[in-house]
């Protein structure tokens, strides 16, 4: 069996997911692969060599994956696919957006967002926002398959893979980047953060948010989360969006402020080591599966947290 | 530089006329109610769905709502609504009509329709309605698979722009504003393309019962996935269905100083 495992990176360096993904490569079994796609990616190719289990690290570097579209890298995947047994991805927005394309068109199934490896073609998968698990088996010749990255812990460094030049493919020519707006911040990724703070209506504004929150998760070196509610009250923007359509996220610590705790707010946090709850309604279901509870006015109450934490 | 002008020239003329006859395919999904509590089933084959509500798949309304806005701000001609499934995706689809939808398509089956299936019978119709843009929901609620806007555009050749939150039709081309984890992108692809819509894309309307009235005189075609010539057997199978263990609710703390006393002698997060 060989394993090939797509990168997610921004060219000068491996993105956190990757080492999830090929964590859950090293639990499947067998020789892996990491392909770096991108535009002048040496960097990153390099450190992909030095994760621990990779065999070989095979690098396609050209002008049109910098946008990292699906075409074009899909292409490139179904290119190289030949001899590999499993194509892994991150369940990123990146991985969600490319894995399914390879999957149609080398006419196989993908499973999606696996959290356990039962054996090499038997997985096990959340349905319905993590209320049930689906123990799934592949009967296909190649397993295409998004992992989601908290049920893996991340491969250690310091291993020496060889690095291979392989030749890009043609440009599809079918999409463009116009523009992209990344948030900009000195904060821990959400999906990396060993605490979060996150947010939520019970906030009452953007400048609650920032004013009461940013404190505390300074003082915690924590990310900042928030509910679907305040992403669409436009508190803050999309990518702090935590949740089963947002991000899946398991800190060590997680605190939920002024959120009421919706199934699907819960599948995105419930797997966090402690959570944290302060509300003020006393039946907020948040309440159900957070290690500590306080019922209090969230405006009194973080101010003081703040004051003790520090 | 003459030639490349006058290239250039036709092209767009191409392209305007075209966008005079944009058809919208746009995927429906019958699933369980999104207030639905899911109960696993308990000899774990699944989930237990008898006698609970069901409802279009919330992203796929959103897709609907979207692909009727277009129409109505004149981008569009056409919006055909599909369902493939049980006899009652007929229901999903009539709701497809009442937000908008001019038609409906059901691929009727009994059989356990996974993504990569349910792609390959929307390649078929689109094989034969032509439509320029497919615009699915990102994923549905009950599988969570997020794949089949992703399958189609690979199946069909087309373009894809997924997680999308803006979408704006122009010269033959779709500027699609998308949620990725860093925050925003937009991308330009060429029609005919595949769009998945995200959370944010718009606000559903509420069907009105005048619209739910008239919805039921609309044109609704049944095929099958034979008539298609689509082979639907499933790829995966499903071992077992079993329930996540439970988080169960830890303690109420008095105020602060308690909290953070927990949290750093009892806990040792902090």
């Amino acid at each position: 069996m060989t394993i090939l495992v797509i990168a997610e990176h921004d060219n000068l360096s491996l993105k956190a997911a990757t080492l999830n993904t090929v964590a859950a490569a090293v639990k499947i079994g067998g020789e892996i692969d990491v392909l770096v796609a991108g535009t002048d990616c040496g960097a990153a190719a390099s450190e992909a060599a030095q994760l621990q289990g990779v065999a070989r690290v095979k690098v396609a570097d050209a002008a049109h994956y910098a946008a990292q579209t699906a075409e074009n890298l899909g292409a490139l995947i179904v290119a190289n696919a030949a001899g590999y047994s499993h194509i892994l991805a991150p369940a990123t927005t990146c991985g969600k957006n490319l894995l399914p394309r390879v999957a149609a068109l080398l006419d196989v199934a993908q499973i999606s967002e696996i959290t356990g490896v039962e054996s090499a073609d038997t997985f096990v998968r959340p349905i319905y926002a993590g209320n049930a698990l689906a123990t799934v088996r592949s009967a296909d010749p190649v397993k295409v398959i998004t992992v989601r990255t908290t049920a893996f812990d991340p491969v250690a460094t310091g291993g020496s893979a060889a690095i291979e030049n392989i030749s890009a493919t043609a440009d599809c020519g079918l999409s463009q980047l116009q523009s992209r707006e990344l948030t900009k911040s000195e904060r821990p990724e959400l999906g990396a953060a060993k605490v979060i703070v996150s947010g939520g209506r019970g906030l009452g504004s953007g400048d609650n948010f920032h004013q009461l929150l940013e404190p505390l998760a300074d003082k915690l070196g924590a990310a900042l989360g928030a509910s679907r509610a305040a992403v669409d009250a436009g508190f803050v923007p999309n990518d702090y969006q935590v949740g089963q359509t947002g991000k899946i996220v398991a800190p060590q610590l997680y605190i939920a402020v002024g959120i009421s705790g919706a199934i699907q707010h819960l599948a995105g946090m419930k797997d966090s080591k402690v959570i944290v709850a302060i509300n003020k309604d006393p039946d907020a279901p948040i309440f159900q599966v957070a290690d500590y509870g306080l019922v209090a006015d969230l405006f009194e109450t973080v101010p003081q947290l703040v004051e003790a934490v520090g | 530089m003459l030639g490349r002008l006058s290239n250039s020239t036709s092209e767009i003329i191409e392209t305007t006329e075209k966008e005079m006859f944009v058809k919208i395919l746009v995927p429906v999904k019958r699933v369980i109610d999104y207030n639905v509590k899911v109960r696993v089933k308990a000899d774990g084959t699944g989930v237990d769905l008898a006698n609970v509500k069901m409802s279009m798949n919330p992203f796929d309304e959103i897709a609907v709502e979207e692909a009727v806005r277009l129409r109505e701000a004149g981008s569009a001609t056409e919006v055909i609504a599909v369902s493939c499934g049980l006899a009652a995706c007929q229901e999903t689809l009539r709701t497809a009509m009442a937000i908008g939808a001019d038609r409906g398509i059901l691929v009727e089956s009994d059989a356990d329709l996974q993504p990569l299936a349910v792609a390959k019978l929307l390649k078929a119709l689109c094989d034969r309605e032509q439509p320029q843009l497919v615009i699915c929901g990102k994923q549905a609620i009950d599988d969570d698979a997020n794949q089949t806007a992703q399958m189609l555009a690979a199946l069909t050749g087309w373009s894809q722009a997924t997680f999308a939150s803006k979408v704006v039709i122009a010269d033959g081309k779709a500027n699609v504003t998308r949620e990725i984890d860093g925050g925003l992108e937009t991308l330009q692809v060429a029609l005919p393309a595949v769009i998945s819509a995200d959370l944010r894309l718009n606000e559903p309307r509420y069907a009105t019962l005048p619209n739910i009235m008239k919805a039921k005189k609309k044109p609704l075609d049944t095929v099958t996935p034979a008539d298609l010539g689509v082979d639907v057997a499933p790829r995966l199978a499903t071992v077992k269905v079993s329930e996540p263990s439970g988080r169960s609710a830890g303690i109420k703390v008095a105020d602060v100083a308690e909290l953070v006393n927990k949290l750093r002698n009892e806990a040792k997060v902090i």
